[in-house]
């Protein structure tokens, strides 16, 4: 159980201080005629920060640019929004910690979130992340993560591949997507959550009248 | 057969598109509702009853009628930020009919006076933030958003934010913070949002399915639409069944409506040769119930009665396959991740109820720690700024009260396995030939 011994390394939570220089000041604002920002990420935040009241909500939306950029929240990349948005990289670092969307190290540039929460693990998702993970053979270009319930259990268990919601899955999937993948093709496109209907009978009016045209 | 309001034809190509959705009369609500006064809109809301379908369950139009009168921007958020587990229900009605929310978003700022709004839709759903925000730019250039709206008085702004993936952004105050721009955590209430909310300024906060059904209580009259319904749970609702089976989807019901008639004859029931073992009426938050409980009227005020609670109306079914402590489990890690760690009991309370669960797997348990685990939830209720501690504890401790043999059952087998005890009586799981 303890293969960390609690306190002998002073901290609960060993490595919060890594990366940083305790007896630095901390990072001010930083300076627009040092720091190079793609003009691109700069209109792009710029446009947002115009749309809200309070320049300061635009941190999400432009930190999800950034990242889009440069791949991930990269001190670089964190910089760059800081300079635009006239913040401090600490606060960004700060919003950006606390959300799963961030990443605060490198990741592979395909996304395959697969939800293992509850209605998708009570239909085997343990089991297809397990797959997806074994056929991508340790493969970089590919971030795998169980997620918490990406809001699809109609369709569980699923995976958000790219932004693309597919499901159901079976294990036999694995594969699929990740070849999908390495060409470049749309994956499992059949199971993509754009083409199911509503379940609900009631629902239904223009399917029965489709059907009923047909007859 | 149950009326269909917002899932009338949902399937109906181009429904996502401003041509199709107005020749099916889309935005003549928001037509007649500009021609009545402020007042009468929102007593139709009242009138109609409609409790917040987000969570809380919240009379809609006495929230709307708490905002402060006089001139100042106030503000009129939508949390799309659907993220309790079981819930997607706001998913397929923001994917198939965005301009049911915006036509819904637009009257019901003018009921609350409100000049800028806001969409707070989770940083997952990128296809029906994509739908929407292509919605919203054909909204805006069919005057139905923007300066004096229509020719009236009405000037309404609104912005599509994509939020970055955490749970606690779905409660409203967590919500706010994140919308502006910082770390999603939850703010001490009172003040109320409806007071102090985004900005400092008056907010109201409602879910997707409550906006999406204003147009509806417009069209039809507010006493109308109550008549729906029982009388304390007034309307239909998106019902989202998940689990164990055999169609899962969103199905539309009216309140009020027998939980056995959703799961059996809406979503097929279990698989042949399962039973329901226990379920959740409202979301991974509620209470579970047991199958004596299907029966119960699918109403917020029969499910509280019950000692659980509506919720988003996310029933989860499990049945007999699945080991209660491998669902307590996972929903106690889904809740110690998603805690915020501003308060002691919830951040401390997720992570020690965690670690005792662990336990019970590794054999080190003994029945002792199922009154530590059932006294921590007891003191998370009630103990922090929201609810999340609470949507963890009410589901544990009622599993953790209702199984209480099972979890007994497990930590003997455990400890067997452990080498630390006798070897246990066979289980109900292993003689109905499942085991784990």
């Amino acid at each position: 159980m303890s293969d960390v011994a609690r306190f002998g390394h002073g901290s609960r939570i060993p490595g919060w201080d890594d990366a940083v220089d305790l007896t630095k000041a901390p990072a001010g604002v930083p300076d627009p005629a040092t720091t190079p920002v793609p003009p691109e990420l700069r209109s792009e935040i710029e446009a947002a920060m115009a749309k809200y009241p309070d320049f300061r909500s635009a941190a999400i939306p432009a930190l999800h640019a950034a990242q889009k950029l440069h791949g991930w929240c990269s001190p670089e990349a964190l910089e760059q929004v800081a300079c635009v948005m006239r913040l401090t990289p600490g606060y960004l670092t700060a919003v950006a910690t606390f959300y799963d969307m961030f990443y605060m190290e490198p990741v592979g540039r395909h996304r395959i979130f697969v939800c293992t929460n509850i209605s998708c693990s009570l239909r085997g998702a343990d089991a297809v992340h397990d797959a997806i993970v074994d056929a991508a053979a340790g493969d970089p270009d590919f971030n795998i993560r169980s997620f918490e319930c990406l809001g699809a259990c109609d369709i569980a268990p699923m995976a958000s591949i790219d932004g693309e919601y597919v499901g159901p899955l079976e294990l036999a999937d694995a594969e699929r997507i990740v070849e999908d993948l390495r060409a470049g093709r749309p994956v499992l496109e059949e199971k993509n959550i754009r083409r199911r209907r509503s379940v609900d009978p009631g629902a239904r009016r223009s399917a029965t009248r489709d059907e009923d045209a047909r007859a | 057969m149950s009326q269909h309001i917002l899932f009338d034809d949902i399937d109906e190509p181009g429904l996502a598109t401003l041509q199709v959705y107005e020749r099916r009369g889309g935005y003549s609500s928001l037509r007649r509702a500009l021609q009545m006064s402020r007042e009468e809109v929102l007593q139709n809301l009242l009138d109609s009853g409609l409790r917040g379908r987000g969570g809380a369950g919240f009379a809609m139009g006495r929230k709307a009628s708490f905002l402060p009168k006089g001139t100042m921007d106030k503000y009129l958020v939508c949390n799309a930020d659907e993220s309790e587990p079981g819930t997607f229900k706001d998913r397929e009605l923001m994917q198939k009919s965005p301009h049911m929310l915006i036509e819904g978003m637009v009257i019901a700022a003018y009921a609350a006076d409100a000049n800028r709004s806001f969409i707070y839709i989770r940083g997952e759903y990128e296809l029906q933030a994509d739908i929407l925000e292509a919605a919203i730019a054909q909204a805006r250039e069919a005057g139905y958003l923007g300066e004096r709206i229509l020719g009236s008085e009405l000037s309404l702004s609104l912005v599509l934010h994509r939020g970055a993936g955490a749970y606690i952004c779905g409660e409203e105050t967590g919500l706010l913070d994140s919308l502006e721009g910082k770390r999603g955590n939850p703010r001490l209430k009172p003040p109320f949002p409806a007071n102090q909310g985004l900005y400092q300024g008056p907010t109201l906060i409602n879910n997707v399915e409550t906006l999406a059904t204003v147009p509806h209580i417009i069209r039809m009259g507010g006493e109308n639409y109550a008549k729906i319904g029982t009388e304390s749970s007034t309307g239909t609702k998106l019902v989202s069944v998940s689990g164990n089976v055999q169609s899962p989807g969103n199905f539309e019901i009216t309140l009020g409506t027998p939980a056995r008639e959703i799961i059996y004859d809406l979503a097929g029931g279990p698989f042949p040769g399962r039973e329901i073992r226990f379920w959740f009426p409202g979301g991974s938050s509620s209470p579970v119930l047991l199958p004596e409980d299907l029966d119960l009227a699918y109403d917020f005020n029969t499910l509280a009665q019950a000692g659980s609670m509506l919720g988003s109306g996310a029933i989860i079914v499990v049945d007999d396959s699945v080991p209660v402590i491998d669902v307590a489990l996972k929903l106690a890690k889904f809740y110690k991740h998603e805690s915020c760690g501003k308060c002691t009991p919830c951040r401390e309370g997720t992570n020690w109820t965690v670690k005792m669960l662990e336990r019970l797997e590794t054999g080190e348990a003994t029945p002792m720690d199922l009154d530590i685990i059932a006294s921590v939830q007891q003191q998370i209720m009630g103990n922090c700024l929201c609810v999340l501690g609470d949507a963890m504890a009410m589901p544990l401790g009622s599993m953790v009260a209702r199984f209480r043999g099972e979890f007994e059952q497990h930590i003997e087998e455990a400890r067997f396995r452990a080498g630390l005890g006798a070897p246990p009586e066979p289980s109900e799981v292993e003689i109905a030939g499942v085991g784990n």
